[in-house]
């Protein structure tokens, strides 16, 4: 409540009686009074999103692809989204899951590759460690029910061998030969399995091109798609982002189809 | 005797039902829950006909209720219905209008086509406003050539030349956006559906078991039941009862056991008579 004893340039005295002196804060009456600090700001939902990620292992390495689209709910905003983000020479990040918080993680991780090149001491990221770390912090926040709302997906060599893992916004995270988060899930990784289990040792040429085939797929049947992605094709002599590519798409079909009944 | 009198209807929809339903559930009653096949089912239009596809679980939530049901239900000679959804729905949808479809047949003495099918399906579906839940693919040939609907339980319907439907419809439809084409062979066709649904059945929990087919052409339909046995139960490595012999036998004695006849009934194999 404001002091209504002296007023003069130091005191200034209230507008109204039990109103707020200029400088002060004043809490409306009726409201819940909450300040700046005691109100929490935790993640409720997603805001931009991006799409599934879908990473494939071959013989000597592993390919992982994402499309670069940002979602604004329904609304296709930001076609110019890469969502694959290259650690170093031996591993590759992709996100699927709400873009402001992968850009965060991303500002993080890059910062502390560059402290641990300053450290000068032959350790870096491995995709095994960066994968281990990224399901504590995201255990962690999840835990503080303050949410990173992304899936990772951490592909790379990891001692000679190829290595691809999965991490979700809750911590639950493991390791396959092929993965797939969100709508990918469900539509290419069967495609992927099938594969995989016909031919056990690929080559990178025909991961690459089930990888195409895969992403073509996505963009005729999952709605918040792109028809614009990149691919990360990680082998010993290093990374290698490719894109944006554009599938080429048949809509032959469509002679086929006329009315609904 | 004064006959109560009945108003005629006003036409349209009635939804007095839905306040009473309120009313039940505010007094505390618990309505059963509807248990869903979790499925899936496809079909596929080529060059002399259609193949209807589908897998043989029935699920009552995470339980298998039926390791061996039959999905693809007749509807007349050269239409077929997959169902999926409620179990009882899609069964009872597709029988209801099967019969309706025999008495049409009858009365105007022509094969029935796909598309009256379709109509019956979708009016009956959307005069129920979604609460059948069946979701259907319905395939088959008539005089306009081959045919393939897809129906929504809340009565929509889309004419495609594949389609897919049930839990696991987008692991089958995944199949057919990557290798159909327009004109495919009976075997490319066939070829098609089973690995679309063995697509489903092995990334979808709420499918499994055995792939059934049905090929229907103009003159003559294939019901291939299983077509695929894709999930055989596994076949014990050993014998786990123990061998005649294993247990010496010291001695043996036979004895006769005396029965007392305590009494005799006859009984008469024809039914007796309404007066007696």
């Amino acid at each position: 409540m404001a002091s209504s004893s002296m007023f003069g340039p130091n005191n200034p005295g209230a507008f109204w009686t039990g109103g707020p002196a200029p400088g002060q804060f004043y809490n409306f009456p009726g409201s819940q009074s909450t300040s700046a600090q005691n109100s929490s700001q935790r993640t409720l939902y997603p805001v931009v999103t991006g799409t599934s990620v879908l990473g494939v292992q071959f013989e000597g390495g592993v390919v992982m692809a994402a499309d670069m689209l940002g979602s604004y709910g329904s609304l296709a905003r930001f076609r110019d989204c890469p969502r694959l983000l290259k650690v170093n020479d031996t591993t590759v990040l992709g996100a699927a899951g709400d873009y402001a918080d992968f850009q965060y993680l991303s500002n993080v991780i890059q910062q502390q590759v560059i402290d641990e090149e300053c450290l000068n001491d032959g350790f870096g990221y491995t995709p095994k460690s960066l994968h281990c770390w990224l399901t504590r912090v995201l255990y962690n926040r999840r835990s503080q029910f303050n949410p990173l709302w992304n899936t990772y997906i951490v592909a790379g060599i990891d001692d000679e061998k190829p290595f691809l893992g999965y991490v979700d916004k809750i911590g639950m995270a493991y390791e396959a030969p092929s993965l797939a988060c969100g709508f990918g899930a469900y539509l290419a990784l069967p495609i992927i399995r099938d594969a995989m289990e016909k031919n056990p040792t690929m080559t990178q040429d025909e991961a690459v091109a089930l990888i195409d085939r895969c992403m073509k797929l996505l963009f005729y049947r999952d709605a918040r798609s792109l028809n614009k992605y990149q691919v990360a094709v990680i082998t010993k002599a290093g990374v290698d982002i490719r894109g944006p590519i554009k599938s080429e798409t048949n809509w032959e079909v469509a002679h086929m189809i006329k009315g609904y009944e | 005797m004064a006959a109560p009198c009945v108003e005629p209807a006003k036409g349209g929809f009635s939804f007095e039902n839905c306040s009473r339903n309120a009313r039940f559930e505010q007094m505390g009653l618990k309505f059963p829950k509807a248990y869903k096949t979790g499925t899936t089912i496809a079909g596929v239009i080529y060059k002399d006909g259609v193949v209807l596809g589908a897998d043989t679980r029935a699920t009552e939530d995470t339980v298998v209720a039926d390791k061996n049901c039959a999905k693809i239900h007749y509807i007349s000679d050269n239409i077929y219905c997959c169902g999926a959804g409620t179990a009882a729905d899609t069964e009872m949808t597709t029988q209801m209008i099967s019969g309706q479809l025999e008495l049409h047949r009858l009365a105007t003495g022509r094969a029935p086509r796909v598309c009256t099918a379709n109509r019956l399906l979708k009016q009956m579906l959307f005069r129920y406003q979604g609460y059948i839940g069946a979701a259907l693919v319905l395939g088959g040939v008539d005089s306009t050539g081959p045919n393939l609907y897809s129906i929504w339980p809340h009565g929509s319907t889309d004419k495609l030349p594949y389609v897919t439907m049930g839990s696991g419809s987008l692991a089958a439809m995944a199949t057919f956006e990557d290798r159909f084409k327009p004109n495919m062979t009976k075997e490319e066709a066939m070829k098609l559906v089973r690995d679309a649904i063995a697509a489903g059945i092995f990334n979808d929990l709420g499918s499994g078991s055995n792939v059934d087919l049905c090929v229907i052409t103009k003159d003559k339909v294939e019901y291939i039941r299983p077509h695929e046995i894709a999930n055989a139960k596994g076949v014990k490595q050993g014998r786990y009862l123990y061998k005649r012999g294993t247990t010496a036998t010291l001695s043996s004695d036979v004895k006769k056991i005396e029965f007392d006849v305590i009494g005799t009934e006859v009984k008469t194999s024809a039914q007796p008579m309404d007066t007696q």
